[in-house]
């Protein structure tokens, strides 16, 4: 069961994930020409984060797993406090606030929970034995649920969704008990009532037109129709690059960035659709496959999550574009447009690598 | 590294290993779902979508065709497309229309009847067609608005063609106008033959036309992306502009005859015998058409509805009134057709009564005309010799010869909203009112008063088939339609809807020559006007009473208001020997028939015969060069 470990490796990088990337990151340059009206001032924004996403990828690949267990508190902490401070600022300039200006650039301290959340859960979670048991349970709950709240207030509904889900496939992964599980769930069903009445009025309105997106279709329900019409007119074979009509013609919103898949299934049908989803598989089996044959159980929850939560970014965009998930703001990652997002996953694969490639020196 | 730590390890090991076998499999799964998705949107589904997709890029854009021009019998030109700018409005290119009418509401005058049509029209169109807000901008509007237009999205300045009737008032009680198409218009018109068009034909010869008008909606077939903005066209479908109508209708003579009612309530219509063609159709007082095709406002428009003349009534063809005398020419056709001797003679002492009854039927002669055989009876009009006759034949009898030339039934011109007149017998009597005939009716019908009712057109009508020998001819105020492309012109051909065989075509004749007595006898009502005419004339004056002159009273003309004062008719046709040109004339409250209304018919048909009077105020209009349609100003 041992994975031939290559000793050689100088840059800590691991090739087959290296080659999913790239492909996916020139996929995303090749559709944003169509879907952004062959801008090419768009490609490079684009192909700059691409190229800072690479370094910062290269940059983690070289830290080893031990120091990021270490620094998991700390990156946590950090984290937390910049929400809270982005909810201050929010509430002194009225309305949706998730960025901070570093004057060079805007950064969004939400990104920072997508890693530091379950780093934080896998940190605390092997300081026990596994599986945890239900105190464990609770305070890793909590974890995760203080800066999902945080987000939401912000309001950032799909951020939350991808930090709770991160935080959550970690407990999953550590253990915890089937009992649990079960009873989570059937909270969660209590709680829907609850929930449901906290949600914003546009977020109430998108999931209900989730089920009927016609009975609204100038409305909540127009992303869904036209992304829907987008996918289904390309048929098997597609329109054909830059020939989509829906895409060129702008009936798709949000095209350059969470409907980016609509473009894509219309101008390359389903046989292009059915590959770019293999892609994404290939590189979430990968990651699964780092974490299977991971070293220790911190790395090896830290690269499950990672893995699971990049493939839940795929199915909820994509089931969003195609109709069978309610609207929320998730891109569909490293092809949309959008620059933290992009820096964060790469930095989240940087793990996987370093996670990878720093089995031959044994602890202790 | 000890034991336990191996141990809890492996174990641990073993923990996350089975979650993340069982995570694969959920992934796989969820995989699936997905592609079962994409199978059905993009396989199964494809066509809906693909054509949906279609439907979202291609648009049809309506272009309205040029509606056909109206010209009289001389190509002078009755009603016109001029260029006016309207500004346009595409509801769904406007993000709030509050706002927007707010803004350009200061630039341009929206007047409450803009902003009330706009919303109706808002309603029934679809909301990516550009729709009028308001027509026909000053020059200063023009240049405001164009000043300020890149404030506005979804609006848009575009010059228009809009009917214009450049005679104004002349020929609004022939040639109508058309309105803005209104909700109750939209309820029964085929929507997409109106795709891109305001007006729709309201009245006269715009109305009953309007088919040929109109004309066929052109299309582009253009692709628009989501903003509506028209990326390039995909294909045309050119309009087909509406024929052009050319009337039988003489401007220069209508003019003459509406001048000559003068300051008369009234009616004069002129047919040509041979074709049933309308020469003239006036009706007095007239009104301006023009603002109507906007949409008048409700001050003017209660003005012309409120006006003791009654400007909007189309007497002509809608005025009914008692024919009075002028109906005795046809009743001396009953007598003959009825083998009464034309030699056969009645005593006229001023009055006729009936057996067994005191009342005098008076004589418009007071002092009698002594003993009378038809032809005197005609000429000098003797109500004595008519009463006795009507007697004589009954009242169902009068009633089925009137009937069989036309009276009581709709002479079928082409306009609607055409009456029948009022033609009475014993049984309509007991039908409508509930009661039976009386004779002394009968008396009073033969002078053509009491029941009786015709109007203008159909006194016109039936004077044109006595001079045609009984041949009834379908009046026609169209002469031609004219294909605008080719030049191509479709005659309406004259069309016989009856010729009355009487007895004898003699008797024809014989009334005719009596006719003719009347203007060019000695004796004649109407010798006044048959002196110095340079072709001779067959006609009957009329007198209608409007109020019943009590027994033993006398009418006396001073002493009445004018509103009850008798109508003044007069019927004729000319010249005798071959008929072209067929007159009735009725001059409210005019007096006498002689007086009035006869004079006015020798000026019409003076003018159409030997163009020897001319209008006073010649109609302005452009003459239409009818080989190229191109008007010039003359």
């Amino acid at each position: 069961m041992a994975d031939p470990i290559k000793r050689d490796e100088f840059w800590h990088l691991d090739p087959p994930l290296l080659a999913g990337l790239i492909l996916l990151c020139g996929l995303s340059l090749l559709i944003l020409y169509s879907a952004g009206g062959e801008d090419l001032s768009l490609l490079l924004r684009q192909g700059v984060r691409v190229a800072i996403g690479f370094a910062v990828l290269i940059a983690l690949a070289q830290v080893p797993p031990e120091a990021l267990s270490r620094w998991s508190p700390h990156i946590f902490g950090v984290g937390l406090v910049l929400l809270a401070l982005v909810l201050l600022v929010g509430i002194v300039g009225h309305g949706a606030q998730r960025w901070i200006n570093l004057g060079l650039f805007r950064f969004q301290p939400a990104e920072i929970m997508k890693l530091g959340v379950p780093m934080m859960v896998a940190w605390l979670l092997t300081r026990q034995t596994l599986p945890p048991g239900w105190r464990d349970v609770l305070i890793a709950l909590s974890i995760v649920a203080a800066p999902v709240l945080l987000v939401v207030l912000q309001p950032d509904l799909g951020t939350a969704v991808l930090i709770a889900v991160s935080g959550i496939i970690a407990i999953f992964l550590a253990g915890l008990r089937w009992s649990y599980l079960l009873l989570a769930l059937a909270a969660l069903a209590a709680a829907g009532p609850f929930s449901w009445s906290m949600l914003h009025e546009y977020q109430q309105r998108r999931i209900v037109t989730l089920f009927d997106p016609w009975s609204d279709p100038l409305g909540a329900g127009y992303h869904t129709i036209q992304s829907i019409i987008a996918v289904g007119s390309g048929g098997v074979y597609g329109k054909g690059w830059l020939h989509g009509s829906q895409s060129q013609l702008e009936f798709i919103p949000e095209r350059v960035t969470d409907f980016i898949f609509a473009v894509f299934g219309e101008e390359f049908g389903l046989i292009g659709a059915v590959l770019l989803i293999s892609l994404y598989i290939f590189v979430t089996g990968r990651g699964i496959y780092i974490s299977f044959y991971a070293r220790d159980t911190f790395s090896r929850l830290v690269a499950g999550s990672l893995a699971l939560t990049f493939f839940f970014y795929l199915f909820v965009n994509v089931g969003m574009v195609s109709g069978i998930l309610p609207v929320v703001g998730i891109p569909l990652p490293l092809i949309s447009y959008g620059g933290t997002s992009m820096v964060t996953l790469m930095a989240g694969f940087g793990i996987l690598m370093s996670i990878h490639t720093h089995k031959k020196f044994m602890p202790k | 590294m000890d034991e336990l730590t191996l141990k809890d390890y492996l174990r641990e090991t073993n923990v996350i290993q089975s979650r993340l076998v069982f995570a694969v499999v959920i992934c796989v799964a969820l995989v699936a779902i997905l592609v079962l998705r994409l199978f059905y949107l993009q396989v199964d589904q494809h066509q809906h979508y693909a054509t949906l997709s279609q439907d979202n890029r291609i648009r049809l854009v309506p272009i309205p065709p040029v509606r056909g021009q109206i010209y009289d019998r001389n190509g002078v030109i009755l009603a016109e497309n001029l260029p006016v700018y309207t500004l346009e409005v595409t509801p769904d290119r406007v993000d709030n229309m509050d706002s927007l009418l707010r803004q350009v509401g200061q630039l341009v005058e929206l007047s409450e009847k803009d902003l009330e049509r706009f919303k109706e029209t808002q309603h029934a169109r679809p909301g990516f067609e550009a729709q009028t807000l308001k027509a026909g901008l000053t020059d200063d509007e023009v240049g405001r608005f164009a000043v300020n237009q890149h404030r506005f999205n979804g609006i848009e300045l575009r010059a228009r063609l809009q009917r214009h009737y450049p005679l104004g008032a002349e020929l609004v009680h022939v040639v109508g106008y058309v309105g803005r198409i209104s909700e109750a218009d939209l309820g029964r018109i085929d929507r997409a033959a109106y795709r891109g068009t305001d007006y729709i034909g309201k009245l006269g010869i715009e109305d009953r036309y309007e088919d040929v008008l109109l004309g066929a909606v052109g299309y582009e077939q253009v692709e628009t992306n989501a903003h509506g903005r028209v990326v390039r066209t995909l294909a045309r479908t050119s309009p087909v502009a509406g024929g052009n109508v050319h009337l039988n209708i003489d401007t220069e003579l209508q003019t003459v005859a509406r001048e000559s009612l003068g300051e008369f309530e009234g009616a004069v219509v002129a047919i040509e015998p041979k074709t049933g063609a309308v020469l003239a159709f006036v009706s007095n007082p007239v009104y301006d058409p023009n603002p109507f095709v906007n949409g008048i406002d409700a001050k003017s428009y209660k003005v012309l509805r409120e006006s003791s003349s009654r400007p909007l009534l189309n007497r002509a063809l809608n005025g009914r009134y008692a024919p009075g005398s002028t109906i005795k020419g046809l009743f001396s056709l009953a007598a003959l057709e009825n083998r009464r001797s034309p030699e056969y003679a009645v005593f006229c002492p001023g009055w006729f009564s009936l057996k067994g009854s005191r009342h005098r039927y008076r004589c418009w002669k007071r002092a009698g005309h002594g003993s009378m055989n038809l032809r005197d009876a005609i000429v000098q009009s003797c109500d004595t010799y008519f009463y006795q006759l009507a007697h004589s034949l009954g009242i169902d009898k009068l009633h089925e010869f009137l009937t069989r030339y036309g009276f009581g039934r709709i002479t079928g011109v082409d306009l609607e909203g055409e009456p029948s007149g009022l033609v009475p017998s014993k049984a309509w009597k007991r039908r409508v009112k509930g009661q039976p005939w009386y004779p002394g009716e009968t008396v009073i019908a033969g002078i053509g008063q009491g029941y009786t009712l015709v109007t203008p057109l159909q006194l016109a009508t039936v004077t044109g088939t006595l001079a045609n020998h009984g041949k009834r001819i379908r009046p026609r105020l169209v002469h031609s339609i004219e294909e605008p492309q080719t030049k191509i012109r479709r005659v309406s051909q004259p069309e016989v809807l009856e010729k009355v065989k009487l007895g004898n075509d003699q008797y024809y004749d014989r009334v005719i020559q009596a006719l003719t007595d009347v203007v060019h006898g000695q004796r004649g009502t109407a010798r006044r006007v048959g002196q110095s005419a340079e072709y001779r004339i067959a006609g009957k004056t009329g007198t209608a009473q409007v109020i019943g002159i009590a027994q033993g009273a006398r009418y006396d003309e001073k002493k009445i208001a004018k509103r009850f004062r008798d109508h003044s008719l007069f019927i004729a046709f000319a010249p005798v020997e071959d008929p072209k040109i067929a007159v009735a004339v009725i001059a409210e409250n005019g007096g006498s028939g002689s007086r009035t209304a006869a004079p006015i018919a020798r000026r019409v048909m003076d003018y159409f015969l030997t163009g020897s009077v001319e209008p006073l105020v010649p109609p302005k209009s452009k003459i239409t060069d009818l080989r190229d349609g191109r008007p010039d100003q003359t």
